[in-house]
């Protein structure tokens, strides 16, 4: 269990990833389509040199699509076998050290599709957050 | 000796790097004397070296090495232990053998040593018999006599004329060196001093005698002793009748720097020059590619900013980004070279996989290389090194005969493998040229059918080329007995596969029973590759220029004429033969859109040619090719993606699949309906003509088969040899054949000042070129009306386009033209068949 999480908001959820996880949290960048790839995949983007390809956590979640106006934020994350992915989501939140014993698995009433994507439940004094599972996250298959 | 050369300064370069291994080897075999694989390290290191000096002829260096090798292999089988005395004595071998290398290093000989000491002790070490401690107390003191006798040599020497300073410093040279061999503790201490002083002495000679002529300058007298480090500028001074000051000062510089240089090696001991091992190092190649990243993001950053600084008024900025271009450029280009080899690292092999295959099939086989020192980049050397050996494998046992049918055939029993490499393009073609069987058309086609690959219908429309390329199929092989050099058929498609993978293309060209041509077309790198940009609706693609062919640009008036549907599939007509069309609106899930122009990439996938749609056709660049994410590996669509100069993603188009998704060559019937389309090719081929004019107004037409390119020439460009005109052309002597002239009269003056129109053609392996006043069209004609008014060089006459146009019969056209020893080269009627 992790220590430090990295939150951000999610179609009014707030979800928490380890800090360690996270490379770096880019404002909205210039997007390149990907003709054909599931929806999932928002494009690609440029990260110094490095091409990396962006998911939108609320394709992947099955979460309603955000409003064109709405702003989006990337979270670069750093999963197993090194790849680098980038994660479309509504905001960024702060850093927060939550006691262990707050962690719970999530209840089996939580849909499916978040359920896969979310390790423990942390019980914040006001909400919420939800431990995401980046690894599975980023496993997209484009060709679908 | 130029080859020979390379050769020792790679071995010097490895053994450095094997000597210093070795010595660590031998201190931890101390400590642990049983560990079996440090002893098997010791062995083969010292092997090696043995082994590369035996061959490069350097005996007393091979000599030592054998006598360790022995005693090593002794004690590597068990048969003995290691002794405190036997490390002692191998590690005076490894001294040995490192002073032998700086010989070789520095003299290009191995000096005078002949460690028959050295070799005895190794020798009676083997033979369990104790060293004799005499030896050993003796072998000091003779060493320091050698060394005194040496250093007062070199003392004496330098008091005479400076023609010795080279010897006192040679002399000085070898006394230290032998110091190094010395073991005994204060007679080499002694040692030293008398040659540290036989080494002073020799560099203040040599300072002596080039301060010399540096005095003579001034009274412009000549020389008083030349030194004969630089004799002929010195004996040029003083024949001058009025010296000239500056070339005194000249050649006393010159003097001074070749006293420099002969005293250098007497400096060797203390100060060493940057010896080979020095002066390469081994880098990863993990590092040289994250480098080579790292200088693709530094190009395109400057692209970004040179846009930026061209817009701005700033000169100093301007001035500053124009530098920083040049060192960025630079830069990339030395980061490229950092990752080329030469071909030959990978043809080195070739000539003895030949020969072991040549003795075990009974063939005699010559290999001749051509340009060995094209270069390539690492990754792809090493994708193409198994292909290269499975062709050459496959030419050695299908290709070249056995010797008595091959005298049998008039050919010499001894056949000939020609390996050629050559730039061109930016791209690198290799050609495995033999002169053996060739393939035999008929023979391929009976046995794809039997194997099923094709039905009897497609070999029999298949035309020989096509035939040709049938051995690249899966599954296909024409041995009759699987050999154990080839004939599995598992061969020559693995080898097309793994040269596509690297972005080339594999052709084989054969003629039956003279030999085959395999050519691969292979990227100079992989990382940087010239691509057309395209956009469809949004979004921006990049095309690896090598599948592209052409680009054809339509107007809507064009385009409601010449764009034609079958069953709703659009087809053009390119030339006359039917193109068909992909839309990549429709293949990146875009709506159809209408627009003013239409444009067409006509690409290359597989063996088949398509028309890709596009919005718009930007521009070519270099790009930088980039891997996909783990995520989009399952979208062949996309061959990777790269980065543009304003910042942005471009995918890269993967024109096979772009034409798997078109449904062009997916299935099993894609081979048949790609051999009839094929046969039909050839045939409309033969009835393709390319309309030109003359300059006395005739028409002519002649087969677009033989047609290579249209140039345009200055007339400067023409040179004269013998009786015909002749130009320049890539490479070759073209020369230029007036068909007005066999035609009747041409005037001379209209030509003198314009340019010449030249239609390059190939006929039989040889180009030549056609001027003709005026290139009309390419038509496709069924040539009903005709005549056979014989004007000659020609095959009759037709109506082609509403005039009545002359067919040209190209044999007899350069028959009539070509000087004698070029009519060789006619002779069979191969065009002249495309009008009959």
């Amino acid at each position: 269990m992790a220590s430090q999480y990295c939150t951000f908001r999610l179609g009014g959820h707030l979800f928490g990833v380890p800090v360690e996880t996270v490379q770096e949290v880019l404002r909205e960048q210039t997007l390149t389509k990907v003709p054909l790839a599931s929806r999932e995949v928002r494009g690609l983007i440029n990260l110094r040199g490095q091409i990396v390809i962006t998911v939108d956590l609320r394709e992947r979640m099955g979460l309603p699509p955000r409003e064109a106006h709405e702003e989006m934020t990337n979270v670069v994350v750093r999963t197993s076998g090194d790849t680098v992915t980038s994660l479309l989501v509504d905001r960024i939140g702060d850093v927060l050290e939550p006691d262990l014993d707050r962690f719970e698995a999530p209840p089996d009433t939580v849909p499916g599709r978040v359920r896969e994507l979310v390790t423990h439940v942390c019980k914040l004094d006001r909400e919420l957050m939800l431990v995401l599972d980046t690894d599975k996250a980023v496993d997209v298959d484009a060709a679908a | 000796m130029e080859g020979m050369e390379e050769i020792v300064q790679e071995f010097l370069v490895e053994s450095h790097e094997n000597l210093d291994q070795l010595d660590q080897d031998l201190l931890a075999l101390e400590r642990d004397p049983t560990s079996r694989d440090l002893l098997s390290s010791i062995f083969r290191t010292l092997h090696t070296i043995k082994g590369t000096s035996g061959f490069l002829a350097l005996h007393t260096l091979e000599r030592v090495a054998h006598a360790g090798e022995n005693l090593l292999s002794k004690l590597r089988d068990g048969e003995m232990t290691l002794t405190p005395t036997m490390a002692t004595v191998l590690l005076e071998m490894v001294d040995a053998v490192r002073t032998l290398l700086g010989h070789i290093e520095q003299d290009q000989n191995e000096g005078d040593e002949e460690y028959t000491e050295l070799t005895e002790k190794l020798h009676a070490l083997l033979e369990g018999r104790e060293i004799p401690s005499s030896a050993t107390a003796a072998a000091p003191v003779a060493a320091s006599a050698d060394v005194e006798a040496a250093a007062s040599e070199a003392v004496a020497a330098q008091l005479e004329a400076s023609q010795q300073v080279v010897d006192a410093v040679q002399a000085g040279a070898d006394a230290s060196v032998q110091v190094a061999a010395a073991t005994a503790g204060a007679a080499v201490e002694q040692v030293i001093v008398a040659a540290a002083v036989a080494v002073e002495d020799a560099v203040t000679g040599a300072t002596v005698a080039a301060a010399a002529p540096a005095a003579a300058v001034a009274p412009s007298t000549p020389a008083v002793t030349p030194p004969p480090a630089a004799p002929t500028e010195m004996q040029a001074t003083p024949t001058d009748a009025a010296p000239d000051p500056q070339a005194a000062a000249k050649a006393a510089a010159s003097a001074q720097t070749a006293a420099a240089a002969a005293a250098k090696p007497a400096g060797a001991e203390k100060a060493p020059v940057r010896s080979v091992a020095d002066s390469s190092i081994r880098v990863d190649v993990d590092l040289l590619d994250s480098l080579m990243n790292l200088v693709g993001e530094l190009v395109l950053s400057r692209n970004q900013l040179v846009q930026r600084a061209a817009a701005s008024q700033d000169q100093e900025l301007q001035r500053s980004m124009h530098r920083l271009s040049l060192v960025a450029s630079e830069l990339q280009e030395g980061v490229m070279k950092t990752r080329m080899q030469p071909i030959e690292n990978v043809w080195s092999k070739i000539p003895r996989v030949v020969r072991d295959l040549a003795n075990s099939l009974g063939r005699q086989i010559r290999v001749e290389m051509e340009g060995k020192e094209t270069e390539l980049d690492k990754t792809i050397l090493e994708a193409i090194k198994d292909p290269l050996t499975h062709l050459v494998r496959n030419s050695c046992d299908h290709g070249i005969e056995m010797p008595d049918e091959r005298v049998a055939k008039g050919k010499p029993a001894e056949g000939v493998l020609l390996m050629r490499a050559f730039h061109e393009g930016g791209q690198v073609n290799i050609e495995i040229i033999d002169d053996g069987a060739g393939i035999n058309p008929s023979k391929v086609k009976d046995k794809a059918v039997e194997k099923g690959l094709i039905t009897r219908e497609q070999a029999d429309a298949m035309s020989d080329r096509d035939a040709g390329h049938l051995i690249f199929k899966p599954g296909f092989s024409t041995a009759a007995a699987v050999t154990n050099v080839s004939g599995r058929g598992v061969g020559m498609d693995v080898v097309k596969t793994n040269i596509e993978k690297i972005g080339g293309v594999i052709d084989v060209a054969s003629e039956y029973g003279k030999g085959t041509i395999t050519r691969i077309k292979i990227p100079l790198t992989l990382a940087i590759i010239p691509a057309l940009l395209v956009r469809g609706a949004e979004n921006m693609f990049a095309i690896p220029q090598v599948n592209l062919l052409e680009l054809v640009r339509l107007d809507r008036e064009q385009a409601a004429e010449r764009l034609e549907t079958i069953q709703g599939t659009p087809v053009y007509r390119l030339r006359g033969q039917l193109l068909p069309l992909v839309d990549l609106r429709e293949h990146i899930g875009e709506p159809k859109a209408d627009s003013e122009t239409t444009f067409i990439a006509v690409l290359r996938a597989d063996q088949r040619q398509f028309g890709l749609v596009v919005d718009d056709i930007e521009d070519t660049e270099e790009i930088v090719v980039k891997p996909l994410g783990r995520q989009l590996r399952g979208m062949d669509l996309y061959a990777g993606a790269t980065l543009m100069g304003d910042g942005r993603v471009a995918l890269i188009l993967d024109t096979n699949s772009l034409a798997a998704h078109a449904g062009m060559v997916n299935d099993s019937g894609e081979a048949a309906k790609r051999a009839a389309e094929a046969a039909i090719a050839t045939r409309s081929d033969s009835t393709s003509l390319l309309v030109v004019k003359l300059s006395n107004g005739r028409r002519v037409a002649l087969p677009l088969a033989c047609v290579e390119r249209l140039e345009e020439f200055p007339m400067t460009r023409v040179e004269t040899v013998g009786a015909n005109q002749v130009v320049q052309y890539r490479g070759v002597i073209l020369p230029l054949l007036r068909l007005a002239d066999d035609y009747g009269s041409y005037d001379a003056l209209n030509e003198a000042e314009a340019s010449l129109q030249v239609v390059v053609c190939q006929h039989k392996g040889q180009l030549f070129g056609f001027v003709v006043a005026q290139v009309l069209d390419i038509v496709e004609d069924e040539l009903a009306v005709r005549t056979h008014l014989d004007t000659g060089g020609n095959l009759g006459s037709a109506v082609v386009n509403e005039h009545v146009t002359e067919l040209l019969n190209i044999d007899a056209t350069l028959e009539g033209m070509m000087p004698p020893e070029l009519t060789a080269y006619s002779g069979a009627t191969e065009h002249a068949g495309a009008f009959a």
